[in-house]
């Protein structure tokens, strides 16, 4: 029985979340007793293999198969699923990025088992390991077991493990040869590619007013523009106003949006999903406006207010103007 | 083309949440309820092509008698008609439970796209549809921002991190969850939800569906997390706060 850590890559290159992911399965392997190991799958990755196996894992899969060259959700779930069936691991622990979004559910169903995805953290109690995730976009937190019998499934949430403190090791890196067939893998991946230069770059402003759900109707946004002009400040917005069109898509900060540091960040109206707070929470000072006292915005926030963002906005408008005066 | 979107019920957004006495879930009683909006979005997109293509929108939603009403309004949208696997505990079950009950409640429909949000907005673990791909034996493709037929297969565009994304081309039938955004949502017409009243709902329980299998995670508590880092927070008349925000930035954190 090992914990296994699973990598991702590309061209070769370790997916940087995959290290926290790593951590993490250090961590339970000392509290649980038991071996860390890694693989990292995909076509000529030897030398990714090379790097993890410094870096704590005590053996590294190199799962090398030419079927495995472009990213396809069967092929990297059917050459997982013959690793499992040889080496037996009892816990399996993958970074929870948009590529194990896609295949690890089906690796873990093909298995009958559930995974638990987008962990943020764990206990060890009595050896009885415990997983801890969000519900509810991160308002409330929930203690997940696992049940029935080994091997168990889960993912871990960006920055939910510190990947600094590595050790320098050196572990074994072993190849395998997963069964794959060409016949099993059913759609046909294109190259990646980027839209048209973005129009707007948030990561120079100084000062972002940004707006999220709170703000209701599109007509509203107004009120947080007036707050931005008498700021000199961007306007940003998290996802949902940007998917309603109430603002186009470049204004976007979080992990599908712009990544941005500015001296001061205003979250008008923003609960703070973890795909925002990862967008945003680098900022000098943050500001969060918000009705729920339990918004996990103000987790992250040095100043709030809990209040009717209606009334506290143009309040706020009133008072920086005369502060300004 | 005959397309199942799965939806779900869900808190309504800006709900201020309470966990239970029990400490197993919200407290639901003063709560209102909603289409899980990422499933908005999917329904949204099977809509569309079904505009386009022709052919028949069936929703698909596992939860309580109280789902009844976001099964309506997918009708009133345009969906053709509902199928409601009815059950008050479904809560209790694992992503892999409820997703079977869902696998054979469509094992007489042969659907050729099956389509679902990314993700629900109150468990979020973001598996349904994938999970239901692999037990339907079905090629798959998640966050996807755009479906074009192509020959007797489709082509759709995933969404990938950083701003990049992917054409993946796929043969039918398949299951694609979608990205939020991929369409402005359309709202029920008037004649839209008079015929609604009219459309087949189909209903069943768990026990149609024979035994969902033993769970294989369980939760097994729920709780408000505790806050670490302690933010200056200001409550009170929206005057006086904005004032004491002001006078915090200005003199503490000198950024007006």
């Amino acid at each position: 029985m090992s914990i296994l850590a699973v990598f991702e890559q590309r061209d070769g290159v370790v997916n940087k979340m995959a290290w926290e992911t790593l951590a993490a399965a250090l961590q339970l392997g000392e509290q649980l007793g038991q071996p860390v190991e890694a693989a990292v799958a995909g076509k000529g990755i030897g030398g990714a293999a090379q790097e993890i196996a410094a870096r704590g894992a005590s053996k590294v899969y190199a799962v090398e198969h030419d079927l495995l060259g472009q990213y396809t959700p069967d092929g990297q779930a059917a050459a997982l699923r013959t690793l499992i069936a040889k080496i037996r691991p009892y816990l399996v622990l993958f970074p929870h990025t948009y590529q194990v979004r896609d295949y690890a559910p089906k690796l873990a169903t093909a298995l009958n088992r559930a995974l638990v995805s987008d962990v943020i953290g764990h206990r060890v109690e009595g050896g009885k390991l415990t997983l801890v995730r969000q519900l509810f976009q991160g308002k409330v937190n929930a203690d997940v077991q696992f049940a029935g019998d080994a091997p168990y499934f889960a993912s871990i949430q960006a920055g939910a493990y510190r990947a600094d403190r590595l050790p320098a090791t050196t572990g074994a890196v072993e190849a395998f040869a997963p069964e794959i067939a060409a016949g099993q893998i059913r759609s046909v991946p294109r190259e990646w590619f980027r839209e048209s230069q973005r129009a707007v770059d948030l990561t120079t402003a100084e000062i972002i007013v940004s707006v999220g759900r709170g703000i209701k109707e599109a007509e509203n946004i107004s009120i947080v523009q007036k707050l931005a002009d008498v700021l000199g400040a961007e306007l940003a917005a998290s996802r949902p106003i940007c998917d309603n069109g109430w603002l186009p898509m470049e204004r976007q900060v979080g992990s599908s949006g712009q990544t941005v540091a500015p001296k001061m960040y205003i979250a008008v109206g923003i609960s703070g999903a973890i795909q925002h707070l990862v967008g945003m929470k680098g900022s000098k000072t943050i500001v969060a406006i918000n009705k729920d006292a339990n918004a996990p915005i103000f987790e992250v926030a040095d100043y709030g207010i809990i209040g009717d963002l209606f009334q506290v906005v143009p309040a706020l408008v009133e008072e920086i103007k005369k502060a300004k005066g | 083309m005959k397309i199942v979107v799965c939806i779900k019920q869900a808190p309504a957004r800006d709900s201020l949440l309470r966990i239970n006495a029990a400490n197993s879930w919200i407290n639901e009683d003063d709560i209102a309820f909603e289409i899980n909006e990422p499933d908005a979005y999917a329904l949204e997109e099977g809509l569309r092509l079904k505009e386009k293509h022709g052919g028949e929108v069936v929703a698909l939603c596992a939860g309580p008698a109280r789902a009844a009403q976001t099964i309506r309004e997918a009708l009133a949208k345009g969906a053709d008609r509902a199928i409601h696997i009815e059950d008050e505990n479904l809560g209790a079950l694992d992503p892999l439970a409820v997703a079977r009950l869902m696998s054979s409640a469509l094992a007489a429909e042969q659907p050729d796209l099956v389509l679902t949000g990314l993700q629900s907005d109150d468990l979020g673990y973001g598996q349904t549809g994938v999970i239901l791909a692999e037990l339907m034996s079905l090629p798959h493709a998640t966050l996807i921002m755009q479906v074009e037929a192509e020959g007797a297969g489709i082509r759709v565009k995933r969404e990938l991190e950083d701003g990049w994304f992917q054409h993946v081309e796929m043969p039918l039938p398949a299951l694609l969850t979608i990205q939020s955004g991929i369409g402005k949502l359309r709202y029920a017409t008037l004649m839209g939800i008079k015929k609604a009243k009219t459309k087949e709902i189909k209903r069943l329980t768990p026990s149609d569906l024979g035994a969902p299998g033993t769970p294989s995670i369980q939760v097994t508590r729920v709780y408000l997390p505790s806050r670490t880092k302690q933010a200056q927070l200001f409550e009170g008349p929206p005057r006086e706060v904005a004032a004491k925000l002001v006078e915090k930035l200005k003199f503490e954190a000198r950024v007006i």
